[in-house]
């Protein structure tokens, strides 16, 4: 680590003399710095999609893959009877933590959001809901419901797993995404570098030859270019993440139901990661414009 | 020092030069001429390592040319200092920083006095902060000699160097060689002036060399 530190010193601070026999380049200059702050803004917009889909993610599994519900739909004369032979089989079942049965109240309550005020869903044939919390290592939901099925006809399993599989698996997949979308980001960055680095290298045709002349070792002139490219990167990378970083807090916070996009952000010690692009940006960048020197440098003698 | 043992060198099929061989002893002084074309200045260019002979063997302090590493040539060259005829300068850079750019690229220190003292030798102390776009031709040309010796290296190797200045500045150049080969330093100069020649031979034990024929001849009386 700290040779590390001790080479990092050494490249910021390369003597300045070594930066100066390479011309300014104007143009290389500013397409550097603007692909690397396109490309960090981009980035962090790709991060904070992957973690919010991981977040995302995470809450569907934990929030429901502890619950089920057993919908009893009987007529009004068998419900109570079919609700305690639930009831009943539940509580010899293992893996079931808790089951209440939910008041009437509390079901109409959930569907008063669909049907509005105006309608009095207490007049409504309303099935019985019982909810169930599972315990330890769960319960054989299929088991469950052949016990059901035979005890209480009425009565259907939910154990949720029919819906919440695709949307862990869609946020999964949009985790995925993000992903590859930053290495794509990653990878369009050092592709850009490298073009702007051969440019500059093909502009400076003679500076390199005359180096080569007087002595001048492939490492001493990949170095000066590459240090040029590094910083550009890194400061431009800089200005992109940190607009980026705004932006993304600035999105409103939202409740549950603000849903997906007001959760596009970063919580606590996520936002070391688009800090660290600039970093990232450097790395790639030093990379690129050092193969793409030693090699330009291979061509002459 | 630098040592060519059946060196032969061409461009694509032809041949351009044939089986040419030369040991420049320390401290000796050279002239190259022939016609243009002959290839006295890839002649050169196989002395410093910028071409590799398509067959013999270059022997530069020891060393076979063509078993050197990048790093190995330039360091090479360090000790070989070099003046072209049309003198590559760094345009962005001033005359004291372009003569300079030897030691800047061997990391280094730039003795300001020292370098003072050199451009004072060359007659280019007062133009030490132009930029070479604004030199003249004799004034490149001192330049390029004055960059070519910042290193002291061992051998100067010198392309036309007069070829773009008038009789009085060929002279005053022909005059520094001289005084860097009375140093001991191993000098040779490709040109096909045989004023200079004549010149230099009444100053200095030169060895003259001619390439004719593809081959390397020992020029004798006609001079």
């Amino acid at each position: 680590m700290k040779r590390y530190l001790v080479l990092a010193r050494a490249f910021l601070a390369s003597d300045l003399q070594s930066d100066r026999v390479v011309p300014p380049s104007g143009f290389t200059a500013r397409l550097t710095v603007f692909a690397a702050a396109a490309m960090a803004f981009l980035a962090v917009f790709a991060l904070a999609l992957s973690f919010a889909a991981g977040r995302l993610s995470d809450r569907w599994s934990d929030a429901l893959a502890q619950s089920a519900t057993i919908r009893v739909s009987a007529p009004q004369d068998q419900i109570d009877r079919q609700v305690t032979a639930v009831m009943g089989v539940l509580e010899t079942t293992p893996g079931i933590a808790s089951a209440r049965q939910l008041p009437p109240e509390e079901t109409q309550a959930l569907l008063a959001p669909w049907f509005g005020p105006d309608l009095p869903v207490e007049t409504l044939p309303i099935p019985a809901l019982i909810e169930l919390v599972e315990g330890g290592s769960g319960f054989d939901a299929e088991g469950l419901r052949l016990r059901l099925q035979a005890e209480a006809p009425g009565a259907v399993l939910d154990d949720h797993d029919r819906w919440r599989r695709p949307l862990v698996a869609a946020a999964g997949r949009m985790k995925t995404l993000a992903t590859g979308s930053l290495l794509l980001i990653g990878a369009a960055m050092a592709a850009m570098i490298t073009l702007a680095a051969q440019a500059a290298l093909a502009a400076n045709g003679q500076v390199i030859r005359v180096l080569r002349l007087v002595g001048a070792r492939d490492v001493y002139i990949a170095r000066a270019f590459v240090r040029r490219f590094t910083l550009r990167a890194a400061g431009g990378a800089a200005v992109g993440a940190a607009l980026a970083m705004i932006a993304v807090a600035l999105i409103p916070a939202g409740d549950d139901a603000g849903g997906f996009l007001t959760g596009l952000s970063f919580e606590g010690g996520e936002w070391i990661w688009p800090v660290l692009l600039p970093l990232m940006a450097a790395g790639v960048a030093f990379a690129a414009t050092r193969a793409a020197a030693l090699r330009a440098l291979k061509g002459l003698m | 020092m630098i040592e060519l043992e059946n060196v032969s060198y061409g461009y694509g099929s032809g041949e351009l030069l044939t089986e040419m061989s030369l040991k420049l002893a320390p401290g000796s002084f050279h002239f190259l001429t022939g016609p243009s074309g002959a290839g006295k200045t890839t002649f050169l260019k196989l002395l410093y390592a910028e071409l590799m002979p398509s067959a013999g063997q270059v022997i530069a302090f020891g060393n076979d040319v063509r078993s050197m590493t990048r790093d190995d040539i330039a360091l090479l060259r360090r000790r070989v200092g070099v003046v072209h005829q049309d003198c590559q300068f760094l345009d962005h850079l001033s005359l004291a920083e372009n003569v300079a750019l030897p030691l800047t690229v061997a990391d280094r220190e730039i003795d300001t006095r020292e370098l003072i003292e050199l451009l004072a030798w060359v007659g280019l102390k007062a133009q030490m902060d132009s930029l070479p776009p604004a030199l003249s031709g004799g004034e490149r040309q001192r330049a390029a000699l004055a960059r070519a010796v910042i290193m002291a290296p061992d051998v100067i190797l010198a392309d036309e160097p007069t070829g773009n200045v008038d009789w009085e500045m060929s002279l005053k150049l022909l005059t520094l060689l001289v005084e860097l080969n009375r140093m001991g330093k191993t000098i040779v100069i490709a040109t096909h002036d045989m004023n200079l020649i004549r010149s230099a031979k009444a100053q200095v034990a030169a060895r003259v060399l001619r390439i004719k024929g593809r081959r390397l001849h020992l020029a004798g009386a006609d001079l």
